[in-house]
């Protein structure tokens, strides 16, 4: 029996994960949410800023990691809308600035912003998609006008109200940068914190968070929110409950069933082992 | 002179980049300023030049008839439909705006395609963690172990399971201590040396003494 669970076909394995996953959406469960260290700091830095305050949000990251980044982006946005930042959006990833686009209509969407919905140029501005990586992040410091001639509708950047005295990083309180990969939290904290002193807080996918951590020990990044289970406990904290905390049922599920197969394999491994040799 | 003027242009954008960081004055900031513009237009037409080579590629596919022609024909079709769509049907706004065509597709066919196709990935990380996390070795076991935490310290569930203990020695606690210090003190080696690797490339390169960039020689 050993041998065959050793040599298991894989889409049995299939079958379990996608049971494990699919299952859930049809539970409702609450599972008690623990708030690690790293996205209170997160949530701290938030909570520092005055009504009024400047949001800079890159979105740097496409769909495949949506499920991750996309709840903390809604959730934030509800956030940064019902204390009233100014939130200034910006992509360094093409795509980004269209997921903006979606987390935007989903707030608008929320029945707490039905009467009073975040409106273009005085809650918040869509800079778009600027190509060339870090340097963007570079030339941000030297004149975010510049650096985006024209927002995400094609109006020219100047003309915008919410644009009227910001230059650079200078002019704001807060960078919560969403990252998936290249270029993302690794360049805004080289360029952005390393050269101009800003405050960076960083959401990433569960893959990237790891490297993440010796930013986060040093100082320079202020908080971090890594993965579906940060992106419930944001949606945690700032009390609007979204597909973070609904899928997280759906993670832990996952999470089980495939220590389980680990523990099986090992166990059949260990069955075996004495008899190969 | 095919080689001494690349040569003398990298030393001189690379020692201006250098001189701007610690002098950010005029004319060394003027000239980072023009120089992050010109590589913000290079990488526009880099954009183009991937998108021109992906038909290019795709078109060879579909005229040779090569093995599994019919995808190129769809990325070809693709391609052009959101070209055309963006550029010429966007009825005079953005054509990233809200209810635009391109917007139609984006939020309705690539989102949901390569949505589905990241997603996949959870079914083979699955078999792959039921093949690779076999305790063979010390090193093995540590990694099993290493994981087994983490996968459930990064879930409620986690802290479901470990509720009896008091606060501060839960799965959720130990997995931040396992990210805390282990792996960021393995993590900080990695990037550490990467950055010395990269530094001492870079001055090879700013110095011409590392020309492979250059191509083969004459």
């Amino acid at each position: 029996m050993f041998e065959k669970l050793l040599k298991l076909d894989r889409r049995v394995i299939f079958i379990f994960i996608a049971v494990a996953l699919i299952t859930p959406f049809f539970l409702d469960i609450k599972q008690p949410m623990t708030v690690s260290p790293e996205v209170r700091s997160l949530y701290d830095e938030f909570e520092k800023l005055k009504p009024g305050s400047k949001v800079l949000i890159s979105f740097d990251y496409d769909p495949p990691s949506a499920p991750e980044l996309q709840p903390m982006a809604v959730a934030m946005l509800k956030y940064c809308f019902a204390k009233d930042l100014k939130v200034y959006i910006i992509g360094l990833w093409p795509q980004g600035p269209l997921q903006a686009n979606l987390a935007v209509e989903a707030v608008k969407a929320d029945e707490h912003f039905k009467d009073d919905p975040p409106q273009y140029d005085v809650d918040y501005v869509n800079l778009g998609f600027m190509s060339g990586n870090e340097v963007v992040i570079k030339s941000i410091g030297s004149d975010i006008r510049r650096t985006f001639p024209r927002d995400n509708l094609g109006n020219p950047t100047h003309e915008l109200e919410m644009m009227k005295g910001v230059t650079n990083y200078s002019n704001f309180d807060l960078i919560f940068n969403l990252s998936a990969g290249y270029p993302g939290t690794v360049e805004w904290v080289l360029f952005a914190v390393g050269r101009f002193n800003a405050k960076l807080v960083a959401g990433n996918t569960a893959v990237q968070s790891p490297g993440m951590y010796p930013y986060l020990n040093s100082g320079q990044l202020l908080g971090l929110a890594g993965g579906l289970k940060a992106a419930a406990e944001l949606e945690d904290l700032a009390q609007y409950y979204g597909r973070g905390t609904k899928f997280m049922l759906s993670q832990s599920f996952a999470h089980l069933t495939i220590i389980l197969f680990i523990i099986i394999g090992n166990l059949a491994y260990f069955a075996t082992r004495g008899r190969n040799r | 002179m095919r080689r001494e003027i690349p040569l003398i242009l990298t030393a001189f954008v690379g020692f201006t980049y250098i001189l701007q960081f610690f002098i950010p004055h005029a004319p060394f900031n003027q000239l980072d300023r023009m120089l992050n513009e010109w590589i913000q237009v290079i990488a526009a037409f880099a954009i183009w030049l991937g998108a021109l080579n992906l038909m290019k590629v795709s078109l060879n596919k579909v005229s040779r008839q090569s093995e599994n022609w019919p995808f190129a024909l769809i990325t070809i079709f693709g391609f052009l439909l959101t070209v055309i769509v963006g550029l010429f049907l966007s009825g005079g706004r953005g054509y990233q705006s809200p209810g635009t065509g391109f917007d139609y597709i984006y939020r309705n066919i690539y989102a949901p395609l390569s949505s589905t196709m990241f997603a996949t990935l959870a079914f083979y990380v699955g078999s792959a963690s039921y093949r690779a996390f076999r305790a063979r070795t010390k090193e093995a076991t540590m990694l099993l172990l290493a994981a087994f935490f983490v996968m459930l310290g990064r879930v409620p569930i986690g802290d479901y399971i470990t509720a009896f203990l008091p606060k501060g020695y839960r799965l959720s606690d130990f997995a931040t201590w396992i990210m805390n210090y282990p792996q960021t003190a393995g993590y900080r080696a990695i990037m550490i040396g990467i950055a010395l690797g990269i530094v001492s490339m870079s001055l090879r390169i700013i110095l011409g003494i590392e020309r492979s960039h250059l191509g083969g020689e004459e």
